[in-house]
């Protein structure tokens, strides 16, 4: 008896001393992952920064607008009617000097390029040229703020509820593989080749036009509704067709996929033993199937909020809804270089974040991925 | 080739499959006819607009939805008649006066859209007057005013203020109703029967020819109907077909095969090669496609071919990359590739001969089901107001439609035929790269 709890003993201590150790490499591998993941971004940053201003060609045309513009705006001006040209010639000059200082067009882009990405990295994400958020602040930051809720609401919405109904019913179908239902979705899977947007028209044609329920296009009713209900109550009917259109357009696919998943993992020998044993269907599920699919599952919901990003411009476009896609189609709009890289930012930030949770998840959920130092 | 010969015998036991390549195969087919028939510069002119399609109605809808309409619709009547056909009446020194009467029958049940006369003098010197009458078949007389006409003369009689008034409609509706001008303009019915517009010219030079020509335009127009700018769809639908086919498949090929050969290449020699690609690609993963895309249209140029060129740039180093890498890494310690390496293969040879067709069973069917992605990106990119600023594309047409206005406006042919088609460029290829992936990759035919 107490040999057995000396033993016991041991064994914890030697667990704990693996625990330890193991917690120093898990350490050491997450600091290792979040620099390798740092200069991912800066090099990412950068890369936009340049591909922005295309070499300086964009500095160009907006010297030309500049140009155009204050040359214009003298010339209306009743102030400077009487002077001579050659004064006149003067003023200009001064002001489009001063306006190219302001945009800081006179420096180099090379000096101008490694500012940008210091403060960027920094997410100062500094002010923007043009545009300006709707409550009139000029700073990208509050621009980009105010429209970042209304694209999180509608691709999250969408994609949390493609996720979990393909999931669950993935689950169902791999259980009633053959079925009906089965072959039916199996059928459908390829129409998940057009985009959200492609059935979002078809959704306003339809809903819109033809039967006319619901909103075409916008987040809220024009003049906003007085009550805080029915101002959530317009949002919600705003959203319908968007988030229809989206779940429209990757649901079968999602199914489909996570359906062939499960049925792969479904045939593999230890689940075999398990049904062997005599567990219920439903253990088997939870214990053998769901269990060791974490991993991909969990990727691929990393992945699809990755991707619910570059979707967003064309159908935030197509029913007009006041997001980031929306932001940034009108910030290349204005050439609002800052607006851009912005949004970039913001979206590399994400990513890298995503992808950080993303080991972290895998680190604790996958033993089989390697935590210590160096492969072949 | 056996092998081929062996994968098209058991693509033709999926039924999708052979949905999916008869669509293809329709597809080619059109790209073909289209080239074809309107030769490219044809078909940028067309597109480009203008005066080619002066007689042709606008934002009309196609002829087949006559079948599914109670009142059918009108289509495109045209009469033409020369001086040299028309009656001379009278003579004098220096000219002639002559008169000419279009006679058409009109038999819809719905009003036209617009009626023009378009009337081609070849005088020298002296334009030639004209003077217009209306017989409608009840024998009433209306008059429609005299014009001096030049070289070239487009009359546009639904244009016509006075006559309106006159009427109390618009002309083109008012002509062709009954005698009873307080009846409000929407309730009023067709006269059907023999209407005559006649022209009374008279010609100040002996051999001035006058050709007229009468255009009461319809509200249905050809299967694929007209836009706002008066071209028929049909130019842009079938045109569409090969760019959209070629801008897919070159981008497709262009990513796929460069991504393969890049992570194989990595995957073979490792070290710090395989490193720094593996970097590029985690870096090329942070770049949004689309927005770059966007970018580049703005600020650049919004040609087809540019694009191409960059979503290539783009695709090298694509998530495909890490794929292909875990596929590869165990090939690379393979027996086989010992043996290779024993006869002395070059890199070269084992790259390509004996790792890349390793991976070929994935390759093809993720090939397959990218085309579609393609489609619809240069169709998304048209929508955005980016598309080719002179090819005829379907992204074009929905884009037209979007800024139109169409789906307020009634014109539903003119979203749906595009949609159509890009539904068929997607869809075929899809069932067709998700038989491919059944065939090639069997852990999932068992399914």
């Amino acid at each position: 008896m107490n040999l057995k709890k000396n033993k016991k003993i041991a064994n914890n201590s030697a667990n704990l001393n693996r625990k330890a150790g193991n917690f120093r490499r898990l350490t050491f591998f997450f600091v290792r992952r979040l620099a390798a993941l740092f200069f991912t971004v800066v090099a990412g940053v950068y890369l936009t920064i340049v591909i922005a201003n295309m070499g300086g060609q964009v500095d160009e045309l907006r010297k030309a607008q500049i140009q155009a513009e204050i040359m214009e705006e003298v010339r209306a001006d009743e102030t400077f009617r009487d002077l001579s040209p050659a004064e006149r010639n003067k003023i200009i000059q001064e002001r489009i000097e001063m306006e190219q200082q302001r945009l800081r067009l006179d420096e180099p882009f090379f000096f101008r390029s490694i500012d940008y990405l210091k403060q960027a990295i920094s997410l100062n994400l500094g002010r923007a040229e043009q545009m300006h958020s709707d409550a009139g602040s000029r700073r990208v930051y509050n621009i980009i703020g105010e429209r970042l809720p209304a694209t999180l609401l509608l691709f999250g919405t969408a994609n949390i509820l493609v996720f979990t109904v393909s999931l669950i019913l993935a689950l169902i179908l791999s259980r009633h593989y053959g079925s009906k239902l089965d072959r039916i979705v199996v059928a459908l899977a390829p129409t998940s080749a057009a985009p959200g947007w492609f059935y979002g028209i078809f959704l306003i044609l339809i809903f819109s036009f033809i039967v006319p329920l619901l909103p075409a296009g916008g987040m809220v009713e024009a003049p906003l509704p007085e009550t805080v209900a029915g101002y959530v109550l317009s949002v919600l009917k705003h959203m319908v067709l968007p988030v229809g259109a989206m779940f429209f357009s990757s649901i079968f696919l999602s199914i489909y996929s996570w359906r062939t998943f499960f049925l792969i993992y479904s045939s593999e020998d230890y689940v075999e033993l398990a049904k062997a044993k005599g567990l219920s269907p439903r253990t088997i599920e939870r214990r053998y199937i769901l269990r060791p699919t974490l991993p991909p599952i969990l990727t691929s919901f990393a992945l699809m909020l990755i991707g619910l990003w570059s979707g967003a411009i064309i159908l935030e476009r197509v029913f007009n809804w006041p997001g980031l896609g929306t932001l940034v189609f009108e910030a290349i709009g204005y050439r609002d270089t800052p607006v851009i890289i912005g949004v970039v930012v913001i979206f590399a930030y994400l990513l890298a974040i995503t992808v950080f949770l993303l080991d972290i998840l895998y680190a604790f959920l996958d033993p089989r991925i390697e935590i210590t130092g160096d492969k072949k | 080739m056996n092998r081929w010969g062996q994968i098209f015998k058991q693509l033709r036991r999926y039924p999708s499959a052979a949905a999916g390549l008869a669509i293809i195969a329709f597809l080619i087919g059109l790209s073909i006819y289209a080239v074809l028939a309107i030769p490219y510069s044809e078909a940028l002119d067309l597109w480009r607009g203008g005066s080619q399609w002066q007689e042709y109605p606008r934002n009309a809808s196609p002829r087949w939805t006559n079948w599914f309409r109670l009142k059918k619709l009108p289509t495109t009547i045209k009469v033409e008649k020369e001086a040299r056909d028309g009656i001379v009446k009278e003579s004098f020194p220096g000219g002639q006066r002559i008169q000419i009467p279009l006679d058409f029958n009109y038999d819809h049940q719905t009003f036209p859209q617009e009626m023009n006369l378009f009337i081609e003098a070849d005088f020298k010197e002296y334009s030639p007057l004209v003077e217009l009458r209306w017989i409608t078949p009840d024998d009433r007389e209306i008059e429609l005013g005299s014009y001096r006409v030049r070289k070239s003369e487009r009359i546009s009689i639904s244009q016509d203020r006075k006559l309106g008034k006159q009427l109390n409609a618009r002309p083109h509706i008012g002509l062709l109703a009954g005698d009873d001008y307080q009846v409000p303009e929407r309730e009023r019915q067709v006269v059907p029967g023999d209407y005559q517009l006649i022209i009374d010219a008279i010609v100040f030079e002996k051999d001035t020819n006058l050709k007229a020509r009468f255009i009461s335009y319809g509200q249905v127009h050809g299967l694929a109907g007209t836009d706002h700018r008066r071209r028929d769809l049909m130019v842009a639908l079938l045109w569409g077909t090969p760019v959209a086919l070629s801008f897919a498949l070159l981008a497709a090929v262009g990513t796929t095969v460069t991504t393969l050969v890049i992570a194989t290449t990595g995957v073979w020699f490792g070290g710090w090669i395989d490193a720094l690609i593996q970097r590029i690609t985690e870096i090329n993963m942070i770049l949004p496609l689309l927005p770059i895309l966007v970018m580049v249209g703005t600020l650049y140029s919004r040609s087809l071919w540019l694009m191409l060129a960059v979503v290539v740039a783009l695709g090298i180093f694509s998530a495909g990359i890490k794929m292909y890498r875990s596929m590869l890494l165990p090939v690379k310690q393979a027996p086989f590739i010992e043996a290779a390496r024993a006869y002395g293969a070059s890199n070269r040879r084992i790259i390509f001969r004996y790792m890349i067709p390793r991976v070929l069973p994935v390759l093809i069917p993720a090939f397959v089901t990218l085309i579609p992605t393609f489609v619809f990106l240069e169709a998304s990119l048209a929508v955005l107001g980016l598309g080719d600023p002179l090819l005829p594309t379907w992204g074009k047409i929905l884009n037209d439609a979007q800024s139109e206005g169409a789906l307020y406006n009634g014109y539903y042919y003119w979203v749906i035929s595009p949609a159509v088609m890009l539904i068929l460029g997607g869809i075929g290829f899809a069932m067709l790269g998700f038989a491919l992936d059944r065939i090639f990759n069997p852990r999932l035919r068992k399914m």
